[in-house]
């Protein structure tokens, strides 16, 4: 019980911090939560406490898990009337949903993917398209079809060049997309469409429940969503397969050496993450209540990639806490509203130089931890 | 019996013949040094036998196998395995990973049931981790307890080993080292052919061909030699004999 109490501190510090980040007015309170963050956290590396509360996470898995959440419900309790911090909140959820599977094709395979946001979008507009037609489970789960489906059109030409290449021709995808969607006037052009918001099993969740902002609603989903994105994903890389994603990446020739069929398991890890960025798309869609050819640009594809790198490839916590602050940090600094771009490419390019593995480091694989 | 017979095997990169019309058997449970200079094609060998290369030209039986019409992983799936010159493993990936990559023959790899038959996977785990530190046991006691730390932070000496055990851990037919030795003493190349030769016993009917530049590893623990020289075969016979064969001399002395 005493080795818990590190974890648990670590939990409630982040948990505090979070609440005073979403909760500051004004710039001054903000710019200094920033600097506290940046300075204290060094600090507390040099002094051995983010080890210890890590070795103490390590120990107690699943009460770790618990207090996290616990944490989270906390935070959507005290701003359980605030709109914009629910919606914040919410949008960080469903991108780490999305997120998840860019690192399934990046940081495991190797795969790299510069348009995930044109899956973001098939979601979108699946949901926009059919969201009136069928139950929206059914519509979520089109959704993720569809993107991977859209996904495999890509998968021939990814196959057949390398790096840079591969990468290009994602980009392209990404602006193909978007065009596409723009000059459709059954998909209402630049325009976009209204999306229905979403209903689940009877369950609307547009109608707030008491003094709740209805964004509260898409919170418990999206932490739904991202909580079986998170088990699948973890899963995924603690096995077998796993293990062929990473051999993917790092040795193609060694692969097919040992029968690891390199095309199967590029196609496998493409296809499952975009299957997330559509489900999360769709999910998304619903909960702003449009869809738009504006919100999937090149930059929001950026915006992601960021978010997998500044996390830590290939690790699935990382990828929540990078969602976070790459999402939250611009609209709480107003100033950088304009510069957000700037700022992410800032941010690349520094965790690139000073840290290249990521703010949560991805760690050896334990195929059955304690 | 023949495992591997090759006839007339041939591989053109351009104007550059590497391997020229070169006959070769391997016999199962043999032991065959192949020797050469530099660029003589001994490496080109295993790469066309392992589907890396395509062949120009001839054939190369595998029992009932052709192997020039194959892709690399049937060939792995036939039995037949390797190492590289230049240690290829995936470095930030644990001891146990690297193992595992070799063992892709006997591991199941559907999605469904590695997502979701997680008792099955855990019981075919323990199964693989028990084999796992049997096989790196042979090699080295101290490697055993450090089979889940990344391969990066490991010795030469140790990386060769989890090579070797790569290609040993799914008891393959045959087995191809390129140049063992390699950035390895004389000592530890010595360690490490033992504890191959310990394994060997118990697999029976391995086979092994070995490319080798100490020649007292050939020696020790080869059968049976071949020389290439141009990617053609010059001398093929017990060491002493193709030692003092007047034109594997001048082939890796020169003449004068």
């Amino acid at each position: 019980m005493k080795r818990a109490i590190p974890g648990l501190i670590a939990i409630a510090a982040i948990a505090a911090f979070s609440y005073f980040f979403l909760h500051a007015e004004s710039q001054v309170e903000v710019l200094g939560l920033v600097a506290l963050a940046v300075i204290g956290i060094p600090i507390l590396g040099r002094f051995g406490w983010i080890q210890r509360a890590s070795a103490s996470l390590d120990a107690n898995r699943a009460g770790g898990r618990i207090a996290i959440t616990v944490a989270l419900l906390a935070i959507v309790w005290l701003f359980r009337d605030q709109h914009f911090a629910m919606l914040m909140v919410a949008s960080v959820l469903l991108y780490t949903v999305a997120c998840l599977g860019l690192t399934v094709q990046f940081g495991y395979a190797g795969v790299v993917n510069f348009a995930g946001a044109a899956f973001l979008g098939v979601g979108g507009y699946t949901s926009a398209v059919l969201g009136a037609h069928m139950p929206h489970v059914l519509v979520l789960a089109i959704g993720g079809l569809l993107a991977a489906l859209l996904g495999s059109v890509l998968i021939l030409p990814i196959l057949r060049t390398r790096g840079h290449y591969a990468a290009l021709i994602t980009v392209a995808f990404g602006i193909l997309f978007r065009t596409f969607v723009e000059v459709n006037d059954a998909l209402g052009g630049p325009q976009g469409l209204q999306v229905k918001g979403m209903n689940l099993f009877g369950w609307d969740l547009n109608s707030p429940i008491g003094e709740f902002s209805f964004y509260t609603n898409y919170v418990l989903m999206g932490l739904g969503l991202s909580a079986i994105a998170f088990v699948l994903v973890r899963r995924l890389e603690r096995s077998w397969v796993g293990l062929n994603l990473d051999a993917v990446r790092l040795d193609e020739t060694a692969c097919a050496v040992f029968g690891i069929d390199v095309a199967r398991w590029k196609i496998l890890a493409f296809t499952f993450g975009n299957f997330f960025a559509g489900v999360a798309g769709a999910a998304y869609a619903m909960m702003t209540g449009f869809v738009a050819p504006n919100s999937f640009t090149f930059g929001d594809s950026l915006i992601m990639v960021s978010i997998i790198l500044l996390g830590g490839l290939g690790n699935a916590w990382g990828v929540a806490l990078a969602a976070a602050i790459v999402l939250v940090l611009p609209e709480k600094l107003q100033a950088l509203q304009e510069y957000r771009f700037l700022l992410y490419a800032v941010l690349v390019i520094a965790i690139l130089m000073v840290r290249p593995q990521g703010l949560i480091p991805r760690r050896a694989r334990e195929y059955f931890p304690r | 019996m023949t495992l591997l017979a090759c006839t007339g095997l041939t591989v053109r990169f351009g104007g550059l013949v590497a391997l020229d019309g070169l006959d070769l058997a391997v016999a199962q449970g043999e032991i065959l040094g192949l020797i050469g200079p530099n660029g003589s094609g001994k490496t080109t060998f295993f790469n066309v036998i392992t589907g890396i290369y395509r062949a120009s030209g001839g054939e190369a039986r595998f029992g009932e196998l052709e192997l020039t019409a194959l892709p690399p992983q049937r060939i792995y799936g036939a039995g037949i395995t390797r190492t590289f010159q230049r240690s290829r493993l995936a470095l930030p990936l644990s001891v146990f990973d690297n193992i595992m990559i070799g063992n892709h023959r006997l591991l199941h790899h559907g999605l469904w049931f590695n997502l979701f038959r997680r008792n099955a996977l855990r019981a075919e785990l323990e199964q693989n981790l028990h084999k796992a530190r049997e096989l790196v046991g042979t090699f080295s006691r101290a490697l055993v307890d450090r089979l889940f730390d990344p391969v990066a932070g490991l010795s030469m000496i140790d990386r060769r080993r989890i090579e070797i055990c790569r290609a040993l851990i799914s008891e393959p037919r045959l087995l191809l080292l390129d140049e063992p030795s390699a950035g390895m003493t004389h000592e530890e190349t010595r360690e490490l052919m033992d504890d191959i030769l310990l394994v060997r016993e118990r697999l029976a009917g391995l086979s092994i061909v070995i490319i080798e530049h100490e020649m007292n590893v050939i020696e020790r623990v080869s059968q049976r030699c071949a020389v290439l020289n141009y990617g053609r075969k010059i001398a093929e016979g017990a060491y002493a004999q193709v030692a003092a064969d007047r034109e594997v001399q001048t082939a890796y002395l020169g003449t004068d």
